[in-house]
């Protein structure tokens, strides 16, 4: 029977696995240092913030894995033999295998900031890093303030996280508006707003210079580049991540950033395969970028390599582009590309809309010159991923897509809709005399 | 975490106590309660009147400042913050005392009214005596125990219903189910029976008939005593008798079809309301697991086949043979039962097989030999009990065990235990029998928003019912399930705009996907068309 080796029991490790159960009887070994379970990665903010115990971050109940002949052990992989193709774990264990996938995600970034490694100093990605929040921020007695460096999705999470049990926070952002390195002008001041009414000291254009230790080697506190001094008792650092491939330096696996993939997630070695966080692909598909953080390239990497190491070999090909977050209240929705004013492409134009007083807004992004719709970015507004799918393989244009937006609508029963007024601002921002065409549950469902 | 423990907060906010409004709230209405267990200890009140609306008065309005507080000064938005933080509703200290409360208030209720002051005969006195004056106002009759559990079953919907209305402020179809149900319960069933008792005097003796209470929820609804009030009562009653017929076999199939159960379960049912209301709090205590969905299955059927033993039993038993008199004779009401029930039967099995679990199969199989069978036996056995037993027995084992125990005691009194829809889960044979509409002749399902969950669990957790929404969501399917009340919580918790309760069409309602949308065309293909 073929062995199945994988590191790491995040989103992308543990959909192989069960892909490649469900496309053969194959030995299938999960090594794990973080948790005994898979768990969502995505949810340990709502369990610091007593929205859920850590058991309900665990999609697959404990007998699942037993049940599925799918072993765990709970390691820590210190380096690859693969002439001999042996997996070398701390514990001085090996373990065998015939085929081996490398899925170990990613570790938050820290760029030698004097202080980094403080304690009270810490990212937010395993559960590791959950647990330390406990410690150093059980409330707002314990941490009278907290400072986060980085402004993007992780930050304003953990922002949100210390802010529900009533802790001060300053969110250090080196942009001059929140996120606008991916988000166009109207959103990210969007953010900066909803951010502030949320009782957050948002500090743009602000960088971190330097973090101060007390005289137990814990922080105390934080020094911005301007020179200012924040007193603080946790520091979050969330200036993105990068692969946590460290110890895979000795192995002879070529490495980049992350471990370097081709198209098939294939590495220069013969039988060892990388997914998810921690590969880079050789050339970039399409927009995207070589390596992607994401949590669904995550699990589509682990549903193509199961087809591949189960015989059926393909091409890790992403469709669309799209995503998802949400800002404190304010959910977002993204398909297709769309560009900040930053990254914009020269043929791309832009259409905004932002509700009068609520917290709304959407940007469609077009080409200039064919009208094709390129994407769109819906904050507080739900709209249907298969729709946008769909329109974006049909290359609709531009006029096409906003006399449907009805039909795209995913907001719950009875919401107020809002496609009207944007209809009306797109047609008075281009002049256009477009209708909109009625809600069809065909077209929906089709 | 333990120092959160003993925080009794209801609304979703870490700090270890209450706010200061929130501690002014609570002793404002557990002075209100106060006053009643006073009055249950004989203190004898000398405006009963004034001292019950004081009562209700604090408790309502306490109940309302607490909210008002909790949440007046926050953004619309998902407000679970510390929720599993406090031991009122994480099955902590206070969650547990207050189940003892709760189980021992219904334990008196249904079995010992006599504490409660009740007097059959004379004047009532304790806590019942309390509610005559508001009783004569409305119905111009003595209260019972059921007057007093009526009016407090009513504050308790429309205070935390209010609460509940600033809690999801945000989403409007929380808003629109939520005044359904306060309207509903206020209405329905409480002032228009009270107002109908004032029709009777000589000439007419109508039943207390909440209209929207249907059987099988309504047990005894065909029972002799009803039936025969209902047809001495003119039009009016036959009306009544009529509706209730109507209600089960044709206005709740085609509501179902067209909008799932929830048209009933969560906005119109009176144990929905209290469920969604008072109960929202624990709703995330309910259990996930595939083993308390496989007992929840075998459980609420088995309830639905002795609900209908019981009904076809007891109607039957009060039913005559002489075709002459009346055309319903025991003989053509037994064959009608099993010719329906074998219809129904042969139709799912004939159509609908795919869509059952292998054990709903079985189970389903077992329960109609199992009550065809009863009632061949009984043709062949000539005239006698019919099911072997008493049909008062059986009837009176029901209305103990389900009508009381398991609806009451467990149902309600369990909420800070199990969760808010003990009873909607396990025990209601009403909410079964749509369930089975639900699942396999209705339009409803809750769409699943292409690749975009994160299996977060935040669905899966705040279900009251228990399903494991993530579980679809997570594999890009819609979820179709007859224990669904609709209530759309998931939807509303979702981060990430997931999920949406909507009615299309049949096809493709239920759509078992590998792979979720995302993926290259070529592998969706490969793995979903295999």
């Amino acid at each position: 029977m073929e062995k199945i080796v994988i590191i790491g029991n995040g989103i992308s490790g543990i959909t192989a696995a069960r892909h490649i159960r469900k496309l053969s009887n194959k030995s299938i070994t999960i090594i794990s240092a973080e948790t005994d379970y898979f768990f969502s990665r995505t949810a340990i903010m709502y369990v610091y913030m007593g929205h859920m115990k850590f058991e309900h971050t665990q999609p697959y109940e404990n007998w699942f894995w037993k049940k599925n002949r799918i072993d765990l052990v709970k390691g820590y992989v210190s380096n690859i033999h693969h002439k001999e193709k042996k997996v070398l774990l701390d514990n001085n264990k090996e373990i065998a295998y015939d085929k081996l996938i490398i899925a170990t995600g990613s570790k938050p970034n820290k760029f030698g900031w004097p202080g980094q490694d403080l304690d009270g100093v810490q990212g937010l990605y395993s559960k590791q890093d959950l647990d330390a929040l406990e410690k150093h921020a059980p409330n707002k007695d314990i941490c009278k303030r907290a400072v986060i460096v980085g402004g993007g999705l992780i930050g304003i999470e953990m922002a949100e996280m210390l802010r529900s049990r009533n802790i001060p926070v300053t969110f250090l952002v080196r942009e001059d508006s929140f996120w606008n390195g991916v988000l166009p002008n109207g959103e990210s001041q969007m953010l900066n707003e909803h951010i502030r009414e949320h009782h957050i000291d948002l500090k743009l254009k602000t960088n971190l210079a330097e973090i101060r230790s007390d005289e137990n080697g814990r922080a105390k506190a934080v020094v911005t580049d301007s020179g200012e001094t924040i007193a603080c008792d946790v520091v979050g650092l969330t200036a993105g991540v990068s692969p946590n491939i460290n110890f895979l330096k000795e192995s002879g696996i070529e490495l980049g950033r992350g471990v370097k993939v081709n198209r098939y997630l294939e590495t220069n070695i013969k039988d060892i395969y990388a997914i998810g966080d921690c590969a880079e692909q050789h050339e970039s598909i399409g927009n995207r970028r070589p390596i992607e953080a994401v949590w669904y390239t995550g699990r589509m990497m682990g549903e193509t390599i199961a087809q591949t190491v189960c015989g059926n070999k393909i091409e890790y090909k992403p469709g669309h582009w799209f995503n998802s977050a949400k800002f404190l209240d304010i959910e977002y929705q993204t398909y297709g590309w769309v560009f900040s004013e930053r990254g914009m492409k020269e043929y791309e134009g832009h259409f905004h809309w932002r509700h009068s007083s609520e917290k709304l807004c959407i940007t469609v992004a077009y080409h200039k010159e064919t009208k094709q719709f390129l994407g769109i970015n819906t904050f507080g507004i739900r709209m249907r991923h298969q729709l946008f799918d769909k329109w974006l393989t049909e290359e609709k244009n531009i006029d096409q897509v906003m006399e449907s937006l009805k039909d795209a609508n995913f907001d719950p029963e009875f919401y107020a809709q809002y496609e009207q007024e944007i209809l009306s601002k797109y047609n008075s921002d281009f002049s256009k005399t477009i209708k909109p065409k009625k809600k069809s549950l065909k077209h929906i469902f089709a | 975490m333990s120092t959160y423990d003993r925080s009794m907060a209801l609304t979703g906010q870490p700090p270890v106590s209450l706010s200061k409004n929130q501690k002014l709230a609570t002793l404002l209405g557990l002075g209100g309660l106060a006053i009643f267990l006073l009055a249950a200890f004989n203190l004898s009140f000398p405006n009963k009147g004034l001292w019950l609306t004081l009562s209700l008065a604090s408790i309502s309005i306490g109940t309302l400042w607490f909210a008002w507080d909790a949440y007046s000064n926050k953004k619309p938005g998902i407000k679970n913050d510390g929720v599993w933080f406090k031991s009122l509703v994480n099955r902590g200290f206070w969650g547990w005392i207050l189940g003892i409360v709760l189980t021992s208030f219904y334990i008196i209720l249904y079995f010992y009214p006599q504490y409660l002051g009740l007097v059959s005969g004379g004047e009532n006195k304790g806590v019942i005596g309390l509610f005559d004056p508001l009783s004569r106002i409305l119905s111009g009759n003595p209260a019972s125990q059921w007057f007093v559990y009526g009016v407090l079953y009513t504050v308790a919907i429309l205070a935390f219903g209010i609460k509940f209305l600033w809690k999801y402020r945000h989403n409007r179809y929380e808003k629109i189910r939520t005044l359904s149900v306060m309207f509903f319960q206020t209405s329905f069933a409480f002032l228009i029976p009270e107002f109908m008792a004032r029709l009777n005097g000589d000439k007419l003796n109508l039943p207390y008939y909440d209209l929207k209470n249907m059987w099988p929820l309504n047990y005894y609804n065909f029972e002799r005593y009803r039936v025969n009030a209902l047809i001495d009562g003119g039009n009016i009653g036959m009306a009544m008798l009529l509706f209730g017929v109507v209600s089960i076999f044709v206005i709740s199939p085609i509501l179902t079809y067209k909008y799932g159960k929830r048209w009933y379960c969560s906005w119109v049912c009176g144990c929905g309301g209290l469920a969604e209301t008072i109960g929202d709090p624990f709703r995330q205590l309910s259990n996930k697991s595939v083993k308390a969905w496989k007992f929840e299955r075998w459980i609420v059927h088995s309830v639905v086949v002795f609900v209908t033993l019981t009904t076809t039993a007891v109607i039957y038993s009060y039913l005559g043979n002489d075709t002459s008199k009346y055309w319903l004779t025991k003989t053509t009401f037994l064959i009608g039962v099993a010719a329906i029930l074998t219809l129904v039967f042969s139709w799912v099995m004939l159509f609908k097989r795919k869509q059952l679990q292998k054990d709903a199969q079985y189970g389903a199989i077992g329960f109609f030999i199992v009550v065809v069978g009863l009632i061949g036996l009984h043709f062949f056995s000539g005239d006698g009990d019919i099911f072997f037993i008493k049909a008062g027995t059986l009837r009176k084992n029901y209305s103990f065990l389900i009508g009381s125990v398991f609806s009451g005691v467990i149902g309600t009194g369990f909420y800070p235990i199990l969760g808010n829809r003990v009873w909607c889960r396990f025990g209601c044979p009403m909410a079964a029998i749509l369930g089975f509409q639900q699942k396999l002749f209705s339009k409803f399902r809750i769409t699943t928003n292409g690749g975009q969950c994160i299996s977060c669990g935040n669905c899966s957790t705040y279900c009251e019912m228990g399903i494991d929404v993530r579980a679809y969501a997570q594999k890009g399917e819609n979820i179709v399930r007859s224990s669904c009340v609709g209530c759309g919580i998931c939807a509303a918790v979702c981060p990430r705009g997931v999920l949406k309760l909507e009615n299309g069409p049949l096809e493709g309602r239920i759509n078992p996907t590998e792979v979720l949308l995302g993926n290259d065309v070529d592998l969706m293909e490969i793995l979903n068309k295999k």
